[in-house]
């Protein structure tokens, strides 16, 4: 059955707060949205290089493997024993020819395939498992798995559009931007924000709070609303890229669009300049990207830092964001360390990121106690939801509501899409 | 001390102009893996960080409590001694709610001439991986 929403606007520019606070819509995005026919970020190929080697990984509020066979093939599936749910692999990763679960012994292939079980014929003919059972039909349920230039995704769903349709050219075409070269494993952040899991992914689509909330990006220059920039999505509005090209602007441009707000463009000086160096390498010359994929996932740079974010959803008021940090296979010693000094900038503890968890949790505390207050979505224009050259919006959001709207079965009469 | 006061910049005064602070987590310890949290290797960059939170930054207001546990003294070179402690941090909020928000161990190297000593090297290796909110005022 569907939940009841009164949307009082059908293009989404109002969305009710309650929206973040109700455990049956929390259940229904699990089962519609990340059960359902949507493609979850799960790791990165590179994370998995040799035959045996998995890692775990989370779908919405699923446990999921995603293991590399003998002969090299990438698979997916739920982190539980088939006998009594225990989770099967309870390391963050691993090599192994065969996953057992500590419970009582049962075995998993690579693959997936639970291929044994102690006692199965019992002992001295006596006990054990009926002679008709069917080790096949009660392995743990698969994901449909793709790569994207080595980016992995998986769905439960078998009514999913293929990976590459899903993502658009807009998706295939950066990611590969950020993945044509293979690619070294830096390290991983975590950080749980005290908030709904759509607060984040709304957060990830407001192009405009970044030079507002992070001052420093302003401050300092890293990214300021008045560079060369704007918002892309792809044909259904359900991913999107906040982007902007480094030296657009002049500090007379900046210092006029933001007078009148707290920013201080006149008088703030890093004493070591290193932390915002930008080495160029990418030819379209962008120092900040940040494509996101409905539902979980984040592609970032931020100067030199690369890496991926992965939403995890835990509960109706808490998510982690898990954070796998990359740099280039080829990078030489000093790049790399020219990365980590960048990484200063994301992450929980970034300089130009920590503001997210605090916003967000400002908001979850602030809209429990509303059943009929509404976020109010109308930066950018209302109506049509389309791409911009500009960046003084927040229109992705209403793109994300539209087909959450769509994928829950919620979509009200006449909705845009 | 200084922390748990809030004298950020009497902290930074505690290190050597030509030093290292960083935080890192032990899932990336324990992998080998060199991503840091936070990152500083000279005093300016320390300075940076503290004028960025004094002007520019916004995060959780709140009061740091450390409790450090006993120090280890694990060898020393010339003149810079080294030590390691385990450490729990708690957070209170302004409305007086407390929470466990890091423990780990620090690994210091201080460098110590007549009744001088600062500090040249700060690692905090968090086990606390899953940074509670954000992570702003130095551990």
């Amino acid at each position: 059955m569907n939940p009841d929403i009164a949307w009082p606007r059908n293009d989404y520019s109002r969305v009710p707060f309650w929206l973040h606070h109700d455990a049956a819509i929390y259940e229904l995005e699990m089962e519609r949205i990340f059960r359902g026919p949507a493609w979850s970020y799960l790791c990165l190929e590179a994370e998995i290089p040799n035959a045996g080697d998995f890692r775990t990984t989370w779908v919405g509020d699923t446990p999921v493997i995603v293991s590399r066979d003998k002969d090299g093939a990438i698979h997916a599936f739920v982190n539980r024993c088939s006998h009594r749910g225990a989770m099967i692999v309870r390391s963050l990763r691993g090599n192994a020819e065969r996953l057992v679960c500590l419970y009582h012994r049962w075995c998993y292939s690579n693959s997936g395939e639970l291929t044994g079980l102690p006692f199965r014929k019992g002992l001295k003919g006596e006990g054990g498992m009926p002679q008709d059972f069917d080790m096949h039909a009660v392995s743990p349920r698969k994901l449909k798995l793709a790569s994207c230039h080595g980016m992995l995704f998986g769905t439960f769903s078998d009514r999913a559009e293929p990976l590459e349709a899903y993502l658009g050219e807009f998706g295939t075409g950066i990611i590969k931007r950020f993945l044509s070269r293979p690619i070294r494993i830096l390290g991983y952040s975590r950080q749980r924000i005290h908030g709904n899991w759509k607060l984040y992914a709304e957060n990830l689509r407001d192009t405009y709070h970044a030079s507002l909330l992070h001052e420093f990006f302003v401050t300092y220059g890293v990214d300021r609303a008045t560079q060369k920039g704007g918002v892309k999505m792809d044909g259904r509005h359900r991913h999107n890229m906040n982007h902007a090209y480094a030296s657009t602007d002049t500090q007379e441009d900046a210092t006029a669009a933001y007078a009148g707000t707290a920013a201080r463009l006149d008088r703030m000086q890093l004493r070591d300049k290193k932390l915002l160096e930008f080495k160029n390498e990418f030819s379209d010359g962008m120092n900040l990207a940040a494509p996101v994929f409905f539902p979980n996932a984040l592609l970032i740079q931020i100067n030199n830092s690369l890496a991926t974010r992965q939403i995890r959803p835990q509960g109706v008021s808490a998510h982690e964001v898990f954070q796998t940090v990359f740099g280039y296979a080829d990078d030489d010693a000093a790049m790399t360390r020219h990365r980590l000094i960048s990484a200063n900038l994301v992450g929980p503890a970034g300089l130009v990121s920590m503001e997210d968890g605090e916003a967000i949790e400002a908001v979850q505390k602030a809209t429990r106690s509303t059943r009929d207050g509404c976020a109010v979505i109308e930066m950018g224009g209302r109506g049509e939801v389309r791409d911009l050259a500009h960046r003084v919006t927040e229109t992705p959001i209403r793109g994300f509501w539209s087909y959450w709207a769509e994928l829950m079965g919620v979509e009200p009469a006449g909705a845009i899409r | 001390m200084a922390l748990d006061e809030d004298r950020l910049e009497d902290w930074v005064e505690l290190f050597d102009e030509d030093c290292d602070y960083r935080i890192v987590t032990r899932e990336n310890v324990e992998q080998g893996l060199p991503n840091v949290l936070m990152w500083c290797d000279n005093k300016n960059m320390l300075r940076d960080r503290v004028e960025s939170y004094r002007n520019v930054n916004l995060y959780n207001p709140h009061y740091d409590r450390h409790v450090i546990g006993p120090l280890r003294f694990t060898g020393k070179k010339d003149s810079i001694f080294c030590f390691e402690a385990g450490y729990s941090l708690f957070q209170t909020s302004l409305e007086g709610e407390s929470r466990l928000f890091s423990v780990g161990r620090y690994r210091v190297e201080a460098r110590v001439e007549g009744n001088l000593a600062k500090l040249k090297s700060v690692t905090i290796i968090a086990d606390t991986g899953l940074v509670p909110s954000l992570l702003a005022t130095p551990i």
